[in-house]
């Protein structure tokens, strides 16, 4: 099997505190993403998803930090990397798109000097040559009249012009992987369709591979090929995006599955999930789904359930999944 | 750009009331000072009938509002009167003082901008780490020292203790200007630092913590070409109003440092007319940082505006 694009392994995300028990936000995180791969990371707020990838593009928030584990990316370790080496990878290797349009541009920048100044730093291009460089990628992500928008600021275009400029933005340097955090969560529904189809064709011209990380069942089902499922920090859930959401191995996920709504079945009544998500800093032994879980019995809350291999490529980590789901199918 | 600069013309025809509203506090508060011109000029011995005279000949006789509008009137035709200690016209006197006043306030921008931006940047780069308190407590000592000490203090070490600058004096060409109206403007510069520290320090620690300056991270972008790009001109946003706000006290500093180094500025001219009881010269000298404060305010909206594209002063409806 050829090497992973990027290879994390047993990734722990949180806040170091020099008295008293650190905060651990994402937990023991372990997954791969091919070349060309379309990955998504789905979970509800608070799951540690942004995190982890935010953990990939080296932009933790302050006093978050990667307490243990490893990200490999072509082979090269990315945690302890020097600040100066790991910033050359992002742009020509890694990009990101982020979640707000609004205030992820600098406001006082034209939106055209803002794509060019990847091009510019690392295709050696001229100020006239990344300009245009710049107008083409825009034509690419379907701006009309991309001469004229990109001597436009920020504020004077729409969220949907401005996710598509963040777009033309993350992939000026021909990235091989393309990090996004939730990129369509701030637009509207059909802006939304539209720029992810962007995204997607972008995506297959460079063979770049995704990561995408979203709350929204919908948008993994349209752009990806595998996911993981998160839960207050942890993967409980993972393999082809097909084989979960046909058959949940998780409650969880098949809790969320069953609260959102779904154009095939569109009587289908929405079931929400009892409760709210645990509070990160009183963690409990066990499995952190277990006080909201409709199956859960004692040894739920004993040890952290084990990620076990429930069908070829599909993972789930429930100690319960065998009885509760042959039960359903049965 | 340029369209949404027009609001230049209008706030200059706004500033026509606030001109007037000045020469009529200037004229009269001058008035309340007690003590009269031709005694200060006769001296203590002079007899009433000597004083009465010169008095009569000055035109101080007459009725404050006659004088007032002599004044408005010859003020119109640009003619601010004659000095009365010296008996030039304050114009001319006026054109000697401002370029040195001008220059000692440019030159102390300057300096205390060069002093406040890295101090900031250090101070943002890491808020609450070791360097971040030693600015802070910089600029807590910036803002309890008294200017007039502080001019002292630098005089006695680097012009008297070192001799590395002069103690006080203009000098006679430009070179020399500049290396006589170093210290009098590192003065007037560091009382100004702690100010544009703070407000820099504060919005650059927003900025850092933006979500455009993660976009720029994610480009690659890092150190000195991050602050450069991304970092400096968005914090320095706010920090122009702040700068603007600060000129117009810079210059009632600036009358005192003036006397402390001996330049023959508008702060010399100002205080030495008091004295006598120049009425023309105070007024001139008073008119003078009036009109520059009020330019001082267009052009701190001007900066702004072109720091800012999101900034409109021009489209805006006034309440």
């Amino acid at each position: 099997m050829e090497t992973p694009l990027l290879s994390v392994k047993s990734l722990t995300i949180g806040i170091r505190r020099p008295k008293g028990s650190d905060t651990i936000i994402v937990d023991d995180l372990s997954f791969d993403i091919q070349q060309g791969e379309r990955f998504g990371i789905v979970g509800e707020s608070g799951s540690g998803k942004s995190l982890t990838l935010r953990a990939i593009a080296d932009l933790l928030p302050k006093g978050v930090k990667v307490l243990s584990g490893s990200i490999l990316y072509n082979g090269a370790e990315l945690v302890g990397m020097p600040t100066a080496q790991r910033r050359k990878l992002m742009g020509p290797e890694i990009a990101m798109i982020f979640q707000e349009p609004m205030t992820a541009l600098n406001p006082v920048i034209r939106v055209g000097d803002q794509i060019a100044e990847g091009p510019r730093r690392y295709l050696g291009l001229s100020k006239k040559a990344a300009m245009e460089l710049a107008i083409e990628m825009m034509a690419k992500t379907g701006i009309p009249d991309p001469a004229r928008r990109a001597r436009a600021y920020p504020h004077e275009l729409s969220g949907g012009l401005r996710q598509r400029i963040m777009i033309a933005m993350a992939l000026s340097c021909g990235p091989k992987l393309l990090l996004c955090d939730e990129p369509t969560t701030a637009l509207d529904v059909t802006v939304q369709h539209q720029v992810l189809k962007v995204l997607e064709e972008l995506c297959d011209d460079s063979g770049a591979a995704l990561a995408f990380v979203t709350h929204d069942l919908a948008v993994v089902n349209q752009t990806c090929s595998d996911l993981a499922v998160m839960y207050a920090g942890h993967i409980i859930e993972a393999g082809r995006v097909k084989d979960v959401f046909s058959d949940p191995r998780h409650p969880y996920t098949k809790g969320l599955l069953d609260s959102a709504p779904d154009f095939d079945q569109p009587d289908r009544d929405l079931v929400p999930i009892p409760g709210f998500p645990p509070n990160l800093a009183a963690r409990t032994a066990g499995c952190a789904f277990a006080p909201r879980c409709a199956f859960a019995v004692d040894a739920c809350t004993v040890a952290i359930p084990p990620t076990l291999e429930v069908a070829p490529g599909h993972k789930a980590a429930c100690i319960e999944s065998e009885r509760i789901f042959e039960g359903i199918l049965a | 750009m340029l369209h949404r600069l027009r609001f230049i013309p209008g706030r200059l025809v706004q500033s026509i009331p606030v001109a007037i509203g000045v020469t009529i506090i200037v004229f009269f508060m001058a008035r309340l000072l007690p003590g009269n011109p031709a005694l200060a000029l006769l001296g203590q011995h002079a007899t009433k009938a000597s004083v009465a005279a010169l008095s009569k000949q000055l035109g101080l006789d007459q009725p404050l509002w006659q004088q007032y509008l002599i004044f408005l009137g010859r003020l119109f035709q640009g003619n601010l009167g004659t000095s009365i200690t010296y008996q030039m016209p304050v114009t001319q006197e006026l054109a000697q003082a401002i370029p040195v006043t001008l220059s000692l306030l440019g030159l102390a921008l300057l300096l205390s901008l060069v002093i406040s931006i890295p101090l900031a940047a250090l101070a943002a780069f890491r808020p609450g780490g070791a360097r971040d308190l030693g600015v802070r407590g910089f600029t807590l000592l910036g803002q309890g020292m008294p200017q007039f000490w502080l001019g002292i203090m630098l005089i006695l070490l680097l012009a008297v203790g070192v001799r590395a600058f002069p103690v006080g004096g203009y000098g006679e060409t430009a070179g020399d200007h500049f290396y006589y109206l170093f210290l009098p403007a590192l003065t007037l510069g560091i009382t100004m630092c702690p100010t544009i520290i703070r407000s820099l320090r504060s919005s650059m620690i927003n900025v850092l913590e933006s979500e455009y300056v993660g976009t720029a991270k994610s480009k690659g972008s890092y150190g000195a070409a991050l602050f450069r790009g991304h970092v400096l001109r968005n914090a320095a946003i706010p920090t122009v109003s702040v700068i603007g706000v600060n000129l117009g006290f810079l210059v009632g500093g600036s009358l005192v440092i003036e006397k402390v180094f001996a330049l023959p500025g508008l702060g010399s001219m100002m205080i030495n007319a008091i004295f006598t009881r120049d009425f023309p010269t105070i007024q001139g000298v008073t008119l003078f940082v009036a009109f520059f404060v009020v330019v001082v305010g267009i052009l701190t909206d001007v900066v702004y505006t072109i720091l800012d594209p999101r900034v409109d002063l021009s489209s805006k409806e006034r309440a």
